[in-house]
């Protein structure tokens, strides 16, 4: 039996912004980690990698993160992933001020 | 202060430029972003966790009242209102956008700054002991030898493409402010049994994932021969250094590997050669740039005002304990105006704090200002009688906490916070044992302590020689903190030993109350420092009030 694949989002950086943006089914980059499309099979996350990669005029830095199903889709596992969603902790900025409500 | 010649104001024009198109051409697809990586690096424009990050160079730490204003002006106008002074006195703006680089690359030209080699494999910004040009103990002002490495080091042909980053930092004191012992160049000024001044040269230091203590190849370098002995030592490292890997091409490897006294052989053999080269130029040039860093024209006026207010006002008596310095003039005193507020960002400054502590130094100090490697901003001549209301305008703005040289005048880096290298956050470390121990108000009775932060290994944050130094990991996909004692970055550099298993992100702030009281318990009187208690009774104490409280709790 192979190996379970831990579920994956494809996340970037804005190339203009520096924003965290997330890939959605449709093809969207949204700024909320749930908006992603979360990825099951392996083969589906390489080519959903390389999609994001061919966008060199909208994102940079693309990588595959670990992330779970949660009630409103997907989120993230690792802390570093988490604190991507929100911005730092030592500042209202970044994300959890931008996007609030 | 040394101003720009047409020939640094017409290159750093040009580098604007240069980079302005690079980054049209980034934007309109013609460059990759593998093309232009390189490209921004070099221009000190980092990708963080969150957004752009650009870090600007602090020649030496010194900055004019108007390059202050404009870092104000830059962090408001494109930026969220704040910078961050890092331990390598540059500044960091954390939200800057892309398309608006250019224009601010072009602001900092306006007042004679740049980010030109603030990132990768060159020789870094040169720093440079914060006191520098006003410290008692000092031997002479090191500031008109680290602008004539400046010079000497910005855009060198040979030494772009260095093996890996190269940072030089300079003291012209004997008692070292300038952790010159962890540098891959740390150059300390002495004097020899003849009394003529000179250099201590230290090579290899270095902290990261291997830390190590800089090794002396010269006990004596006359101080006309700095810059071929410098170049010497660059010449011998961009041959040696490894570059087949990125973990062993720092410096400190190759001094380790090559053994001192190799690479001492190598270091003199290429300095004999270089020294004719150089014929006489270095001098001429350092003639001139002395001229820039005349000290300035001291006031000479009665103190008795100060010392009435210090012996009646409790609050003003406080501040003056912690945050001043001795000046070589009686009359005057260094201040250190800390960047550590209790809960705060160490080393973050407000766009309006800037704006008010440039004022304030053309106001009462002579229109000089210095950032520290330990993130906090200098006044270094300030005139005793105007300490008093230099000291009310500054509380005003939230800038007038007595803690330099205590437990929370801590030394963080970015951590998780912002750095997309981390492993840990550290500023919430940071703020939590500021917040924690002033509502213990135990830091004045711990007395001077420097504790000292880095989110992962690089060991930005310099924790290696923190007297406790916090070291943030992540364990298994949970952040966890490993505590190091008796590190030392003075004249006397040590590198901390650890303490054992790291504690978890909730554990840490407690774990180090732990060591602090037991500290309390065992010193002998209260003027031994932590350091020197440490120094006396070894590690075994502190272990066992770490980690045997620990096991009681678990047990109970
Ligand atoms: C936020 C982006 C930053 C990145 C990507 C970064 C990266 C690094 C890396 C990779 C190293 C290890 C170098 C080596 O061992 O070869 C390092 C070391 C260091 N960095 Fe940073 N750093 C950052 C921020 C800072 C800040 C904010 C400071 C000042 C507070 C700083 C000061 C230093 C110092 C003092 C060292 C250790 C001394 C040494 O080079 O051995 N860095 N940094
Ligand atoms: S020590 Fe690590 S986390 Fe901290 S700034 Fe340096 S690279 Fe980033």
């Amino acid at each position: 039996m192979s190996r379970r694949f831990t579920p994956k989002v494809v996340t970037a950086n804005l190339l203009r912004e520096g924003d965290v943006v997330y890939l959605t089914a449709d093809d969207r980059w949204s700024p909320f980690h749930h908006e992603a499309e979360l990825i099951e099979d392996e083969a589906h996350a390489q080519m959903r990698l390389l999609h994001a990669n061919a966008q060199k005029l909208v994102v940079v830095g693309a990588y595959l993160a670990d992330a779970r199903p949660g009630p409103n889709g997907p989120e993230p596992t690792h802390f570093r992933e988490v604190f991507r969603t929100r911005g730092p902790s030592n500042y209202p900025h970044g994300k959890q001020a931008d996007l609030a409500n | 202060m040394y101003s720009y010649s047409d020939f640094d104001e017409a290159f750093v024009r040009a580098r604007v430029a240069q980079f302005s198109q690079q980054v049209e051409r980034r934007l309109d697809g013609s460059l990759t972003e593998d093309e232009f990586r390189p490209l921004r690096l070099m221009n000190g424009l980092y990708l963080q966790l969150h957004a752009y990050m650009l870090r600007v160079a602090i020649p030496y730490g010194s900055l004019s009242p108007r390059q202050m204003r404009q870092l104000a002006y830059i962090a408001d106008t494109w930026d969220k209102g704040y910078g961050h002074f890092t331990t390598r006195q540059n500044i960091q703006f954390n939200w800057p956008k892309l398309p608006d680089v250019p224009a601010i690359l072009s602001a900092l030209a306006d007042v004679q700054m740049h980010a030109i080699q603030t990132s990768g494999n060159c020789v870094r910004n040169v720093t440079a002991d914060h006191f520098a040009g006003a410290a008692a103990d000092e031997i002479a002002d090191p500031r008109p030898y680290a602008e004539l490495l400046r010079q000497w080091s910005t855009d060198h042909p040979e030494f772009q493409f260095l093996p890996r980053k190269f940072k030089i930092a300079i003291t012209g004191s004997p008692n070292d402010r300038a952790v010159t012992k962890a540098h891959d160049i740390g150059l300390r000024m002495v004097r020899n049994a003849a009394g003529e001044p000179g250099f201590e040269v230290i090579v290899g230091g270095g902290l990261g994932r291997t830390p190590m203590i800089g090794v002396t190849v010269r006990d004596f370098l006359p101080e006309a021969d700095l810059l071929p002995y410098v170049e010497a030592i660059l010449s011998v490292y961009n041959a040696l250094g490894r570059r087949d890997n990125k973990y062993k091409a720092r410096i400190k490897i190759t001094v380790h590997e090559t053994g001192r006294e190799a690479i001492t052989e190598m270091i003199e053999a290429r300095f004999a050669e270089l020294r004719a080269q150089f014929g006489g130029a270095d001098r001429k040039l350092l003639a001139e740039i002395r001229e820039a860093f005349a000290p300035p024209a001291f006031r000479n006026a009665p103190t008795d005002a100060y010392d009435a207010f210090y012996k009646a006002d409790p609050v003003f008596r406080a501040w003056a304990d912690t945050n001043l310095t001795r000046h070589r003039n009686d009359q005057y005193a260094i201040v250190t105006i800390s960047l550590k507020a209790h809960g705060q960002t160490p080393g973050d400054a407000t766009s309006d704090q800037m704006r008010l502590i440039a004022d304030l130094a053309e106001r009462y100090g002579h229109s000089d200002l210095r950032i520290s490697h330990e993130q906090n901003v200098i006044l270094p001549h300030v005139h005793k009688s105007d300490l008093p209301a230099l000291h009310a305008a500054l509380v005003k703005a939230g800038l007038g906490t007595a803690n330099v040289g205590l437990l929370s005048d801590i030394i963080a880096c970015p951590g998780m916070d912002y750095c997309a290298l981390a492993t840990a956050r550290s500023i919430p470390v940071a703020q939590e044992l500021a917040t924690h121990f002033e509502a213990l108000k135990l830091e004045h009775e711990i007395g001077p302590l420097k504790i000292k932060i880095s989110g992962c290994i690089n060991a930005c944050g310099h924790h290696h020689v923190g007297h406790i130094g916090i070291l943030g990991l992540d364990r298994a996909g949970v952040e966890n903190y490993q505590i190091t004692l008796g590190g030392d970055g003075t004249e006397d550099a040590v590198i901390g030993e650890k303490t054992g298993p790291g504690f978890a992100y909730d554990e840490i702030v407690p774990a180090i109350e732990r060591i602090l009281r037991a500290y309390l318990d065992l010193r002998l009187e209260p003027s031994e420092t932590f350091l020197q208690a440490f120094r006396r009774v070894g590690m075994e104490p502190f272990k066992a009030a770490l980690y045997e409280a620990e096991g009681e709790r678990n047990a109970a």
